[in-house]
Formats: structure tokens, sequence, C-alpha cells
């Protein structure tokens, strides 16, 4: 039986289902090189998101017949765990998941400089292990990083975020609740230091004006999520430099 | 024409270096007169042209590298090697035999077998052929004793030092033999176990401190220090 929501989205004081402001992010920790095994990896935690990505390559094709004799041929691949979600999701891959590790591939393609390699695969393994609405943003956002951490060449970092409207107001970073109830759902992915967008997806209804709106507010998302990408890869070379050079 | 990074600063890949007058170097590119980063790793200023040190890195053929190779396949007329790269190694049978070689005769796999560890020389590479390598040459050959080390390719310059100091360094301290391989594989052999372990470690620290200042001293130290322990180590048996 489905459930009635008696809470409002959005209370008369502008304050969000938990607690944040209309243009606020979830709280965002990424971590880099968490796997041993991969050529590089990354884990996001966005709110109640948790995404493991592990990059393999540059490597040989396999099959064969996949190769592209001018570029390396990129592909990811998105799935999410049988308990990421409330009703236990069969693992098998579903429809939504493959368009999603379509959509994700195309937004990090044009950051990496495919062409540096040719004849190879560059293979982006992303496994949601909890989801609570945005991950495919979240996902791209750690992707990227496991890219880089992975010493891939790249144009630039990719990050991804979602602005939105719920109740009636645009939002920043929409949760699970706020995707499904909401009006509308913007997901957008930048190339902060180049200013370009690589991603762009709608679903519910904007006016015009609305839209632009919403595009600032998420692209100022990105930003954010941006100066959080790199603090993660510093990290991970900062504190070996201050434990010797001290 | 502004520099937007001091020289030995850690950038990530998309952050813009330098603009104007400034030429792209390895793991940079430019676009519209600004120089960006391509990489995870530490700018080099050198005049107009600005490089990134990559921290973590693959292996790219290049002509006239010197490399660490695994036979994993032995073919018709010549064998394959994996070279820590995305591309498979030819080593041609030809280049081995100093007579014509015939199929039928020459049994390759009495000479190189699969599993076997080889040093050798990229002769060709280019993006649409898979590199091709030579061992007619004396330092070259299949490896018969001493220990494999793997770090990162990007760090092979600083394992060797400015004018080759850390490495002489290594080779006078531990008293091993040292081959690096462009590809990131260093072979170490010594007199003793002991020996060839020290040389690993030293050079396991430097892959993993290649980005800090005053390394070759430090290493100096660590190896000195445990040269020391283990001798009086000795002493007391």
């Amino acid at each position: 039986m489905p459930r009635k929501t008696t809470k409002k989205l959005i209370d008369k004081k502008g304050v969000r289902v938990d607690g944040r402001k209309p243009n606020e992010l979830r709280s965002i920790m990424i971590k880099a090189g968490v796997i041993e095994n991969a050529d590089g990896s990354a884990y996001i935690e966005q709110g109640r998101n948790k995404i493991l990505v592990g990059v393999y390559g540059p490597r040989e094709v396999h099959p064969r017949h996949l190769t592209q004799l001018d570029r390396a041929l990129l592909r990811c691949r998105y799935h999410m765990a049988p308990f990421s979600v409330d009703e236990r999701k069969s693992p098998a891959p579903s429809r939504r998941e493959q368009e999603l590790s379509k959509v994700i591939t195309w937004a990090i393609e044009p950051s990496v400089f495919t062409d540096r390699f040719p004849r190879t695969s560059l293979d982006v393994f992303i496994e949601v292990l909890e989801a609570n609405g945005g991950t495919r943003c979240a996902a791209i956002t750690a992707a990227s990083v496991a890219l880089a951490d992975a010493g891939i060449p790249m144009r630039d970092l990719v990050a991804a975020c979602a602005a939105g409207k719920v109740g009636g107001q645009l939002v920043l970073d929409l949760m699970d609740v706020e995707d499904k109830m909401g009006d509308a759902d913007l997901p957008v992915a930048l190339l902060p230091s180049l200013n370009v967008i690589t991603l762009l997806q709608m679903d519910g209804e904007l006016s015009a004006d609305e839209f632009e709106k919403a595009l600032n507010l998420a692209i100022n998302g990105c930003q954010q999520i941006h100066m959080i990408q790199r603090e993660a890869l510093k990290t991970r070379h900062i504190a070996v430099k201050q434990a010797v050079e001290e | 024409m502004p520099t937007f990074f001091e020289d030995k600063q850690l950038v990530m890949p998309g952050d813009l270096l330098a603009e104007g007058g400034y030429a792209a170097g390895e793991n940079a590119y430019k676009e519209d007169e600004k120089v960006f980063s391509a990489q995870l790793g530490l700018v080099d200023f050198e005049e107009k042209t600005i490089h990134v040190v990559a921290l973590r890195s693959f292996y790219i053929p290049y002509v006239g590298d010197i490399v660490i190779g695994k036979v994993v396949d032995v073919g018709f007329n010549g064998w394959t090697l994996d070279i820590n790269a995305p591309y498979a190694a030819m080593l041609k049978a030809s280049d081995v035999f100093d007579r014509p070689f015939k199929p039928q005769r020459d049994d390759l796999s009495s000479i190189f077998n699969i599993g076997d560890l080889i040093v050798a020389k990229v002769v060709s590479y280019s993006r649409t052929r898979d590199p091709l390598l030579t061992i007619s040459e004396p330092s070259l050959g299949k490896i018969s004793k001493g220990q494999i080390v793997e770090v990162t390719p990007s760090k092979i310059p600083r394992l060797i030092g400015r004018q080759g100091s850390m490495i002489s360094m290594l080779k006078r301290e531990t008293g091993c033999h040292i081959t690096l391989g462009q590809n990131g594989l260093v072979l170490v052999s010594g007199k003793t176990l002991e020996d060839e372990q020290l040389a690993i470690r030293a050079i396991r620290k430097v892959d993993a401190e290649a980005h800090t200042s005053g390394l070759t001293d430090r290493i100096t130290k660590m190896i000195q220090k445990e040269k020391g322990g283990n001798e009086s180590a000795q002493k007391d048996n």
C-alpha cells in the first residue's frame, strides 16, 4: 500500500526534509586510492549515497573487435548492489543501469585524452553500495577522481551535481524523496576549469526562466564539488610529503 | 605572462598553469594561449616550457627505451612479451639467431620460454603498430638472477636522480647491480639476499616519496642505518 507523505518537502522557513537550505549541498566525503588491485579508485559519500569506483587500464581491448584505431575505448559500468535500496534490487543489469552507464560514459569521455593511447580500453566500474537519489552525479564525480588517481591524462576533472524544483522552489542536490515527489530534476556535469557542460538532463517541468536559474544553481554546486575532488586527490599525496619532511 | 603555480607544486588535471607565451611540455596541454595540466603531478617550469611530472602513470613505449619484459607466448617466428604497457611487445627470432633461422629446425621455447624475464630495447613503436624489441646488445638478454621491483614508470627519472646521483648512490651503498627498465620494472641483483632486500626497500621508498625534497640524503641515511643494524645483529650471533 503506497504511503502518503503528509510532511511537506519544504517548510515555511524554507528548510528541506533533511534540514538543508534550498541552495545547500549534502555533506560530501571523497577518498582517492581505496582499492589496491585497481589502477585507480575512489569512494564517495554524498549524504546517504555510498559509491565505490575502480578504474582499470589502459589495457588491451576485450573483445578484440571493439578496438578503436584512433583512440582508447572508454567503458563505464554503473551497477547497483542488491542491498543499495529499500527493496532488494535484482543484481542483473536493468534498463536504467544500462542507460546510466552510457550517460556517464558520455559525460566523462570529453575530459579524457583518449587519442593519446589508441587501441586500448579504459574500464570504469561504478558500484553503488547505497543509493539515496542523485547517484548518477555522485558516480561521475567519483569516477573522475578515480581516473585522475589512475594517472590517466585528462583535460579537466568532471564534477556533477543536480538542481531541481521541489514544492515550487528551486533547490540544489536533490535527494531521493525530493526527486520522486518534486516537480523537476536537472542533473548537470561540468568541466570546472574549462567551463564546459558534458551532461545535461531534465525530467519534470521548468519554465525557461526557472531553467536558467536552476542551471546556474547546479553549475555553482559543481564548482563546490570540484573543490572537494581536488582536496581528495591532494590529501592522498600530501600526507606522505608531510610525514617525511618533518 | 603570468604563471599560477610555484615550481614543484602539486597540480590536478585542468589546473591553469600559465597564460601566454608558454609552451606545453609533458603532461600539459595548450588551449587559446593558456597552458593547463593534464595530470595529477608536480609542475616543472623549464624556461618557457611547462611540464607536469606525474605521480601516478602507466608506461607508453618509446623508441630507444630499455625495458624489462616477461615472455607470455612463444610463436612460430618470435616471442610475445608483456612489457607492463597497454600493448604486447614482439621479439623476433631472427633477432636472436646470428644465422638464418628455420622454424622447422629451431625450437624457440628452448631459448626463451613462457615466464622468462628479458631485458630488451624498443626498436620501433608507433600509434598503429605494437612495439618491437631487440636483445642484440651486450647488456640485453635473459635475466638469470636477481629480483624484480615494480615502481611507477614516471618515477624512473627520480630513481636515476640528477646526473645519476640517486642510482649511483644506491649501487654504491648496497653493492647491488641495478638495471632500470623504463617501463617501471627494476632488476636488482646482489651478492646476498640481504643486500638485494635492502636495495628493494630503498627503491620502494624512492617510489613512495618521489615528490618530497631532500630524498637522496634520506635514502642514504636509511641504507647506512639498516646496514649498520644488520652488521651488529650478525656480530651478536
